[in-house]
């Protein structure tokens, strides 16, 4: 298969006096499945609109197969951009929209038309090939932005926030189906979102994004269960972050139990008891106005009650106390 | 009181009435009158009210008729053809190549600067320019591009045209840069990223999606073209004729019968090429 990776180097955007993107370095692998995750302003979308050619590197570059296509116009990049509200084009059939870059590459009609079909096919859209983009639903309207950005044969298709123009059932449907098409197709997805739960669900490697730098990249896992940062903790959520004499630490909130005051490690009072279903949160105000969340599974809590204004005892295993650098 | 503004039906019914009553008084019952007339008999001292087709019998028997009417259509479209092409490219220009917003505004504002002024302002100060002696040939001259004064410029169908190009390019620039303003940025994006350069984006994406805007311009510069006389009588010194021309020269002799009768015609003209125009393009989206 040869060297088909992306790699960033030192790759910079600055608009004006402001750095968008500061210098990040990444190799991103192939056939993987890649989120880029970060509240708005922290530069992922400006690092996915440098990868696929819509904004121009300032510095740096980026080098795909072991071609730097910093300066390349997109199309001849290798990659391939589905838009955050898909930019269909309005006055295209649904075939049309698909078959756009063939036509731009000056292959004739009757077999563009195939070729879309087939593309049609893949996203099962082929009964509403003749349709405009405005008789489709959201999510139909996903399927041809998918189908249009995958005829062009990408190495690596790169999504803006794909999901967030849907409804909330949508997405979790849309999300399953993205994954499985990255697995089919063998070829790496670079997914920008702000949601740490799409992220954990669909991606391989996530990169956490603040500031203009990357906080944290790796595995999903990785990135959940060992925050590095104070950042990543909380942004990834399911985390107390705790201040003890040694530094500053993570520890999952589901890792946390409750026991009998003078029994566990750290006493607190209980503020506030949230019935979730599965679980119950229960919060605690420990020494130095901390407050740590717990998370208990509803039968172990249910088994021995605390009420707000309880003096209870916290624990948690020293493997689940993660050393935050920053 | 109260029971009759509850009434949907008679509220409705209030809410359109003042706009139908002015429509009615100034649009449909002039054009009435209009009609009427045109079926009038006229002598060289009376106009006598009858119902007889002398006037139109008149107007298609005489092949000034059709040399006017073919004089207006060229006019029509030679203009639209300068126009559009003119306009486009400033709304092309202004939507796309301008990227603040205030500059957007500030230059679409400096388009609209000549309008402070009359039309027949606009008009008559092409003369001295374009005249025997006037700016135009004279500097020729003086950079010695041409030996004698170029005799075309004023008083011929150059000067008709080239007038109404000056009177009538923002009606096209307006909706046509309107219409571009709606076009989503991410859809240029699209298609540069499915390889289109930028020929191939002004053909497949902006030209289709700017069509609404097209054909309301043209609206607009067809309608004035077809509907003026005296850009005609001034700039062609009174050399050249369309139909407006032929309705203003039947009214200075209180013809109103014929001129009622070439109205009519060039109304339903007019409403035809609207009608054949709109068949192309559906610019319901845009109103």
């Amino acid at each position: 298969m040869g060297n088909q990776d992306l790699e960033l180097v030192a790759v910079t955007k600055r608009y004006g006096a402001t750095v968008a993107v500061d210098a990040i370095n990444y190799r991103f692998k192939s056939d993987s499945y890649t989120c880029l995750l970060g509240p708005s302003g922290c530069g992922k979308s400006s690092t996915l609109r440098m990868i696929a050619g819509h904004e121009s590197v300032s510095d740096g570059s980026i080098v795909l197969a072991g071609r730097d296509v910093s300066h390349l116009p997109p199309a001849q990049r290798g990659t391939a951009m589905m838009f955050q509200n898909y930019a269909l084009f309005p006055h295209l059939s649904v075939l049309d929209n698909v078959a756009f870059s063939l036509k731009m590459k000056g292959t004739e009609t009757a077999k563009r038309h195939v070729q879309a079909r087939e593309m049609l096919e893949l996203v099962d859209l082929t009964n509403l090939a003749g349709r405009l983009p405005d008789q489709l639903s959201g999510g139909q309207q996903q399927r041809v932005a998918l189908a249009r950005a995958l005829i062009t044969r990408p190495q690596v298709l790169l999504l803006d926030e794909p999901l967030s123009a849907l409804d909330p059932f949508l997405r979790i449907r849309m999300r399953g189906e993205l994954r499985k098409l990255q697995k089919e197709l063998g070829i790496s997805f670079i997914h920008v979102t702000h949601g740490q739960d799409e992220a954990l669900a669909l991606a391989d490697d996530i990169i956490v994004m603040n500031n203009s730098v990357i906080e944290q990249a790796g595995p999903a896992r990785d990135v959940f269960n060992a925050p590095q940062t104070q950042f990543v903790a909380q942004f990834m959520g399911g985390h107390n972050v705790v201040a003890l004499p040694a530094g500053h630490f993570a520890i999952r909130t589901d890792a946390v139990s409750v026991t009998e005051p003078k029994q566990g490690g750290i006493e607190g009072n209980v503020t506030s008891v949230e019935y979730q279903g599965t679980h119950v949160s229960l919060s605690a105000r420990i020494t130095g106005d901390q407050e740590v969340l717990a998370l208990i599974p509803d039968a172990t809590f249910f088994a021995d009650p605390h009420y707000p204004g309880d003096r209870i005892g916290l624990h948690w295993d020293a493997n689940d106390q993660h050393k935050l650098t920053a | 009181m109260k029971k009759l503004r509850k009434n949907p039906a008679i509220s409705n019914l209030l809410m359109v009435s003042p706009l139908a009553a002015v429509l009615f008084v100034f649009l449909v019952l002039p054009i009435v009158l209009i009609v009427i007339v045109s079926f009038w008999r006229a002598t060289e001292f009376s106009i006598i009210p009858a119902f007889e087709f002398d006037n139109y019998a008149f107007l298609f028997g005489s092949p000034v008729t059709y040399t006017v009417f073919f004089n207006t259509f060229k006019y029509a479209a030679i203009t639209w053809a300068c126009t559009l092409s003119i306009g486009f490219t400033v709304a092309y220009y202004l939507a796309f190549h301008i990227r603040s917003q205030t500059w957007q505004i500030a230059l679409f504002l400096l388009c609209t600067i000549p309008f402070w002024t009359s039309n027949i302002i606009r008009m008559i100060s092409w003369i001295p320019f374009l005249g025997r002696n006037g700016i135009a040939n004279s500097t020729l001259m003086s950079w010695g591009v041409i030996d004698e004064p170029i005799e075309w410029l004023l008083f011929s169908d150059f000067a008709v045209i080239l007038a109404f190009v000056h009177l009538y390019t923002l009606f096209m620039v307006v909706p046509i840069f309107n219409t571009m303003m709606r076009i989503d940025k991410p859809l240029i994006e699209a298609a540069r990223d499915a390889g289109a350069n930028g020929a191939q984006i002004l053909w497949n994406v902006i030209i289709p999606l700017t069509k609404p805007g097209i054909m309301i311009g043209t609206i607009f510069v067809v309608t004035l073209v077809m509907g003026d006389f005296i850009t005609v009588r001034f700039m062609s010194g009174s050399q050249s004729a369309n139909v407006g021309r032929l309705i203003s020269n039947d009214i200075a002799l209180l013809q109103y019968p014929s001129a009622s009768a070439t109205a009519i015609v060039l109304l339903l003209t007019v409403l035809l090429t609207i009608g054949i125009l709109l068949r192309f393009v559906d610019i319901r989206k845009e109103l």
